[in-house]
């Protein structure tokens, strides 16, 4: 009895008083739900506003497929090569002392500071017809920009820092004690990576990973400047939501946009799950 | 297995971590490095076990120079003061790791590695802890598995990089005696590193002392402490007082010029109320600090603001009945000159 009094009493000597807490409460919930729920909401509302069946059928459009498509080869080929770029730097800047780290470092976060725009007019400065390597591509017929390579570039480009940025603080704060150990018990590199580094950044690939590939899923800005909007070929799902929009085809636009949705939802979903791990991993030390 | 460390230098920049050091470890010794950190111990350490290259000299088991051969060749056992075990890895994985990564020709059988795995944990004193992981384990209990785990692969040398230095103070004690044991029963080439003077003369058959770099000192305990090398030393192994240019006879020990110093242990001052006879000095006693088993005083040797402590224990104190700001004699039992060329 005396220790719940106690318990209780401590409670309100290190915390705010109660209105204070209500009200800081109340805004964020405010906030959250005017400029996220409600937004989620209208999406889903204007989706199925003609029935499931007109839901449906705006999906099974063919242009609506091929935009489909092209986002999940496109996703399909940005996320494994950046899931294979984002380990290796990491664990060169993690692990290894070596000159020109920070600019390594710098290089990483490029993506994030530059615009989307930027980031894909540069493959049409380098690619285009105008562009550098342009007549050559031309000449051996390549076609880069107005293209599928072109679109899959610059998503590579625009997703790059998810995974090593995910990684590199994990793997820093882990330490190479681990590996060490591994190699003086006769570990070869292989069998240190596969056996005691890669078990110890799971969740935190995994995190890298959702966010990296919901990124590729919905980027808009870049694919915007060198896919060309070629209806049925050369248009994602972001791009192909515009184009029915502006088209004033709005339950189309917002069935397509769910799917999007959707997978923020999901990403969502699996983020929260694979940051409580990270932390587990962490606290593990 | 012995060890021989022939001319090793290693260079951080512009720090000479190691400068020129040579050094025979012989085979079924306890060695402890002993030193202050900077001084390069857990450097050679890591070198000899290959987790770090030398830039000169070369490193030599058994008479076979391996300074070239990878870690994984070198067959050493590594126990890192953080443990460094596999955290994702149980108690029983952990220690099997070792085996485990073996080519599949030498790599034992299943039953083999839990045979062995379940010999070591019993060695160690853990076999109940199998299953669990690293972060259920206690600071002790790790250590112990990564012992357990450095073992498994049947190393020709141990190497500890300050293996206790994380855990408190009676954890410390239990370990160091039990390890001090475990050698006494597998005879394994050990090295250690330490800060810990108590440490190393508790634990070690030879302790070699180092300094910025370079070795002081290398010999049995005994030696070390009885008779060491230069003032470094002396003072590194224990709390000592300075006579700073002083002549001194006592117990026979001349001043050998005026830039001598001369060094008496703090449990070597004996403290009288009235001189027995010349050799005493007269002290006031300026501070008294009740440590335990054991009394610290501090004196003021002739009024000059030349402080040394003395460390009775609790019965001479009590019966000197010492106050504070009472006038006694000071009388050095062992003075150690060294004359000054050396900084410490």
């Amino acid at each position: 009895m005396s220790i719940a009094k106690a318990s209780s009493d401590n409670r309100y000597t290190q915390t705010e008083p109660f209105f204070v807490r209500w009200f800081l409460i109340a805004v964020a919930l405010i906030f959250l739900t005017l400029f996220l729920l409600l937004p989620l909401g209208a999406v889903f509302s204007q989706a199925f506003e003609k029935g499931l069946t007109v839901y449906l059928d705006a999906l099974k459009e063919p242009d609506t497929l091929s935009s489909i498509k092209l986002t999940l080869i496109t996703a399909a080929v940005a996320v494994p090569l950046n899931l294979f770029f984002g380990v290796t730097a990491a664990w060169a800047i993690a692990k290894f002392n070596f000159i020109g780290k920070n600019l390594l470092l710098t290089l990483i976060d490029l993506p994030f500071s530059v615009s989307p725009v930027i980031s894909g007019l540069i493959y049409v400065l380098i690619f285009g017809l105008q562009g550098w390597m342009g007549p050559w591509l031309q000449e051996h017929d390549i076609k880069i920009v107005f293209a599928v390579p072109g679109i899959i570039l610059a998503t590579i480009f625009v997703t790059f820092p998810f995974v090593a940025r995910e990684l590199i603080p994990l793997m820093e704060s882990q330490g190479k004690e681990e590996e060490e150990a591994a190699l003086v018990l006769g570990a070869t590199g292989l069998q240190t990576f596969f056996r005691v580094t890669l078990p110890n950044i799971k969740w935190g690939i995994i995190y890298g990973v959702i966010l990296c590939n919901a990124r590729a899923m919905g980027e808009f800005g870049a694919v915007s400047v060198v896919s060309g909007h070629i209806r049925g070929m050369t248009n994602t799902v972001p791009l192909h939501v515009e184009i029915l929009y502006n088209e004033y085809n709005y339950t189309a636009a917002f069935a397509v946009a769910s799917l999007l949705a959707f997978l923020a939802l999901i990403t969502l979903a699996i983020k929260t799950i694979a940051e409580w791990k990270v932390r587990q991993q962490l606290n593990n030390n | 297995m012995s060890i021989e460390i022939e001319h090793v230098h290693k260079q951080f920049g512009t720090f000479a971590a190691l400068n020129d050091v040579s050094l025979t470890i012989p085979s079924g010794e306890l060695v402890a490095l002993l030193g202050p950190s900077g001084s390069g111990k857990t450097t050679l350490l890591r070198i000899i076990a290959g987790l770090e290259s030398s830039d000169g000299g070369r490193i030599l088991f058994n008479g076979t120079d391996t300074t070239e051969s990878h870690v994984r060749e070198r067959k050493v056992g590594f126990v890192f003061q953080h443990y460094a075990l596999f955290r994702h890895m149980t108690v029983f994985e952990n220690v099997a790791f070792g085996l485990r990564v073996r080519p599949r020709a030498t790599r034992p059988s299943n039953s083999e590695i839990k045979a062995k795995v379940t010999e070591l944990l019993r060695l160690v004193q853990l076999e109940v802890l199998a299953e669990r992981y690293p972060a259920q384990l206690s600071g002790g209990q790790r250590q112990r598995i990564a012992l357990a785990r450095a073992l498994a692969v049947e190393p020709q040398v141990l190497l500890l990089d300050e293996p206790f230095g994380a855990l408190d103070a009676q954890v410390r004690a239990e370990l160091r005696r039990w390890l001090r044991k475990l050698h006494d029963e597998i005879h394994i080439t050990s090295v250690f590193v330490t800060h810990d003077q108590e440490e190393a003369l508790e634990v070690a058959d030879r302790i070699v002392v180092m300094n910025k770099g370079k070795i002081e000192q290398s010999g049995t305990p005994d030696q070390v402490y009885e008779h060491p090398a230069n003032p470094f030393v002396l003072n590194f192994l224990g709390d000592v007082n300075l006579f700073h240019g002083r002549i001194l006879q006592a117990n026979g020990h001349v001043d050998t010029g005026e830039n001598a110093v001369s060094y008496v242990r703090s449990h070597d001052i004996e403290i009288e109320r009235t001189p027995l006879d010349s050799t005493a000095l007269q002290a006031v006693v300026k501070h008294i600090q009740k440590l335990g088993p054991s009394v610290r005083v501090t004196l003021d040797i002739a009024g000059n603001n030349d402080f040394v402590e003395a460390e009775l224990t609790r019965d001479v104190f009590h019966n000197l009945g010492l106050q504070h700001g009472e006038r006694v004699y000071v009388r050095p039992r062992q003075v150690r000159v060294f004359v000054e060329d050396y900084q410490i």
